[in-house]
């Protein structure tokens, strides 16, 4: 025990100086490089948008060496994210992991208070797009407008008509409550694990409707499987000249799911700055440019404070918007 | 014949010198990625992803289904020389080939595993060409009522897999459901079951912390517990005689190979369900069809056939809802996903029309892959065996510290290392106590499955049960479920009448 003791020790003393060093200033203008493969931590299920577009950018990265260390994806979908907002929260200070965000991350610690987890404690990187939300429906059934949409699901009754979506109270269910109120309308809400889940279930007939970013549902847009109704979306997207807004029908429903880049609480400074100068290369790469225009993501770059004080005004709506839906207090 | 066109010119491309030299090399890193317990192929293939970018698109996917393949070929030698599933994927492959390496039939397990990994890589290859864009429809039509039904089919396969005592089979699989909930629940984002407010249990227990506890730990203290130390593994020498011998004694497997390669791939094409769930119900099907269900679990060839014949079909399998619904079956299959994004080429429906010459190109690496990774393999057996010839006291240690390693490496915490010797000692335990533990890691995998289909059905359809029979193909799974669930019921009591008919009949006798 007391060998053991002193060695552990001698291993703290180590540490202290090698940490003593760092705090050195010369050791400080250095540039900061991560010295093992960075987790890149994505909070939502794969095959949905969030995981194909952190795959994506893991891509670009390897592609164009913007990184010495790989980048190495990791989903844990777990609780609408829960799971990876708490595992951040235990990953304070550590210098090689970040996060790929949705919206979930105000959303998941409003409704869970317990969970012990503060977006503002996180270390603000990027916000690299904003993604979009359309109303789907099967290219089978008759319905071809929004108008057609609402008589069907009055027709129906709220107990018949199921809406697929992400986790109850992440994006999908907000915007599903949005639409609800404006139309005054009923759904069943049925949840699912990501958003390419989803998508397969408004294909395969086992839900009615879906609220899927474009991207989720492109494929099968293409292949003459299902039918965009409208677009949550002050106006029209590129990708669907024929499509609606519902700004367009007398509504004002816009809501945007910012994607965006963070790391744990009490990130060292210099490995923000490294992170930020990643996804800078990543922004004006060619390969991103051409993804986000063909899936219909607006690229909209935030950094800094100026992102945090874009989180806490965006967590303060989503506030709203769950006290709205009496998600919480 | 279009079809086979199509796959004439898949292979052609993965014959060229490059993509041969790249099957062999992703074969044989795979292999090693896959047999070292906690590395698993997902780090091996996502940090070997910058290789790809070296060569043409059709090269890199050819490399990383070579890594793919071979990490599934190699999780059973682990499974079979050290008790340690080295991939969730190769759990199911322990429960048999474990017992029969004790036995010092190590080499006929590992020929066992070799070939009937590379029959359902055939077998699905075969199926794939001939009906993927029908199958594709078909993933479609299952929601989540069929799902449930399906995770029920599975959980009927168990009552026949812990043998005649199925009261403490039901125990096993309940504890399985029980630690399956633990963590955030997946429909409503509470946590669930946080003991003594351990953050390490927000993330759930994963299934290999439970199996490396189990199998790995509890494993080695059960050797050492029956054998007081003195363990001798009798080794036959592995000769070239010796390796035909097995060969030609696997004949008798061949139905076994092909039913379990059916099962497999019909359970890999299924968005969400994968090569793990398809491998544990594999085995539960051949142990409750075989004539001699006694045998499973102390070393029976068939019980380390179907796991690995399904696993590999499976993996075959999840390449088409990941091809048609953009929806990956496992970790691996999803960096592939991000790989082709990069490429240009858009999962979903058309993909097969658009990017023909990739779908059949990768079809046919995968099948090259497990040619090569056949041939690697029954070429390293005797490495392989010589490891096992190495006293027991080496080789204890070692096992001791890749299942902490194994523990460690995928979440680099320690909760899981603890969680794993907490398991392990418990797991001896209960087998002193004749407690059958492959239930309970089935259970823990098949739950999280089973509770999200149902809660989503329950959602949707008002509470109302009868939908799991109203609906034709859930129905059909329903049904064959009730029917497997009673008949080792009726089966037991039939034997014991026959035990009491005979026992009269020698007391007539004397």
């Amino acid at each position: 025990m007391i060998a053991l003791s002193r060695r552990s020790l001698a291993l703290g003393l180590a540490v202290g100086a090698g940490i003593g060093l760092l705090s050195l200033p010369q050791a400080a203008q250095a540039a900061w490089k991560p010295k093992k493969p960075v987790e890149f931590v994505i909070m939502a299920g794969q095959g949905g948008g969030a995981d194909r577009l952190a795959r994506l950018i893991q891509s670009i990265i390897e592609k164009n060496d913007f990184s010495n260390q790989p980048f190495i994806p990791i989903n844990k979908g777990g609780g609408s994210g829960a799971e990876a907002l708490r595992y951040m929260v235990d990953k304070a200070g550590d210098p090689h992991v970040i996060m790929a965000t949705l919206n979930s991350l105000y959303t998941t610690p409003l409704r869970n208070p317990d969970m012990g987890v503060d977006i503002t404690t996180f270390t603000p990187i990027a916000r690299l797009a904003e993604d979009t939300f359309v109303l789907w429906v099967n290219a089978e059934s008759d319905i071809k407008s929004v108008d057609d949409y609402v008589k069907a699901v009055k027709a129906e009754g709220p107990s018949n008509w199921k809406m697929g979506g992400t986790g109850t109270g992440q994006e999908d269910s907000l915007v599903t409550a949005m639409l609800e109120k404006a139309y005054g309308i009923e759904h069943t809400y049925v949840p699912f694990k990501g958003g390419g889940t989803v998508a397969k279930n408004l294909v395969g007939n086992h839900i009615n409707s879906t609220v899927n970013n474009p991207s989720e549902q492109l494929g099968f847009y293409e292949a003459g499987k299902s039918r965009p109704l409208a677009a949550f979306l002050p106006e029209r997207l590129d990708v669907f000249k024929d499509v609606p807004t519902f700004k367009e029908l007398g509504q004002d429903l816009v809501y945007y799911m910012q994607r965006s880049v963070v790391g744990p609480p009490e990130m060292p400074a210099e490995a923000q700055a490294f992170y930020e100068g990643v996804f800078q290369k990543v922004h004006e790469s060619a390969e991103w440019k051409e993804y986000t225009s063909k899936k219909a993501l607006f690229r909209s770059w935030l950094t800094g404070d100026e992102l945090m004080s874009y989180f806490s005004e965006e967590r303060d709506k989503h506030a709203e918007l769950l006290k709205a839906m009496g998600e919480i207090q | 014949m279009e079809l086979l066109g199509h796959l004439a010119d898949g292979f052609a491309t993965a014959f060229e010198p490059l993509n041969l030299a790249l099957v062999m090399i992703g074969c044989l890193v795979g292999l090693f990625v896959g047999a070292m317990p906690g590395l698993g192929s997902v780090n091996g293939v996502a940090i070997l992803l910058p290789v790809t970018f070296f060569v043409p698109p059709t090269g890199a996917v050819i490399f990383l289904a070579a890594i793919y393949y071979g990490a599934m070929y190699g999780g059973a030698i682990s499974s079979i020389m050290l008790g340690i599933p080295g991939a969730s994927t190769a759990v199911a492959t322990t429960f048999d080939g474990r017992p029969l390496a004790i036995k010092g039939e190590a080499d006929r397990a590992l020929v066992a595993a070799a070939v009937a990994s590379f029959a359902g890589g055939t077998i699905s290859v075969v199926l794939f060409t001939l009906f993927a864009p029908p199958l594709a429809d078909f993933a479609l039509k299952f929601g989540p009522p069929e799902e449930f039904a399906l995770m029920m089919l599975a959980f009927a396969t168990f009552i026949g897999l812990g043998g005649d005592d199925i009261p403490k089979t039901m125990f096993s699989i309940l504890v399985g459901l029980v630690l399956s909930t633990v963590g955030l629940d997946i429909i409503s984002g509470n946590p669930r079951l946080i003991f003594f407010d351990l953050p390490g249990f927000y993330k759930g227990i994963s299934f290999l912390v439970l199996a490396i506890g189990i199998y790995g730990i509890g494993e080695m203290l059960w050797t050492i517990d029956s054998s007081r130390g003195d363990v001798k593994i009798a080794q036959h020498n592995v000769t070239f005689q010796r390796i035909m011998d097995s060969l030609r004694a696997l004949k008798r497997s061949i139905r076994t190979m092909v039913l379990s390669s059916g099962l497999g791939y019909f359970v890999g094409i299924l968005p969400a369900a994968g090569a793990t769930p398809g491998s544990l119900m594999a085995y539960g099907m051949t142990k409750s069809m075989s004539k001699n269900p006694e045998n499973f679990g102390k070393g029976e060839v068939n019980g380390v056939v179907a796991p690995e014949a399904a696993n590999n079909a499976a993996s075959t399998g999840s390449m088409l809802p990941m091809l048609t619904l953009g929806i990956p079956g496992s970790p691996t299959t999803a960096i592939l996903l991000g790989g082709m994004i990069i490429w240009g080429l858009e999962p979903g429906p058309l993909l097969f029309i658009e990017a023909e010459e990739f779908v059949w190109g990768l079809i046919s690496s995968l099948y090259a892959a497990n040619l090569f990774t056949l041939l690697i393999n029954l070429a390293f057996i005797p490495v392989f065996i010589w490891v096992l010839k190495m006293p027991f006291t080496i080789l204890a240690p070692i096992i001791f510290v890749l299942c902490v390693v194994g523990g460690y490496a995928p979440s680099t915490n320690m909760h899981d290392v603890w969680l794993i010797l907490i398991f392990g000692a418990a797991g001896y335990l209960l087998r002193k106590l004749n407690y059958p533990m492959a239930p309970a890691v089935l259970a823990i995998v098949l739950g999280p499955l089973a509770e999200k289909s149902f809660r989503q059905t329950m959602i949707g359809e008002q509470g109302n049960v009868l939908v799991f029979f109203e609906r034709p193909l859930s129905a059909i799974f329903m049904v064959l479920a009730v029917a497997l669930f009673v008949y080792p019921l009726y089966l037991g009591r039939k034997r014991k009448k026959q035990r009491a008919a005979e026992a009269a009949a020698t007391e007539d006798g004397a």
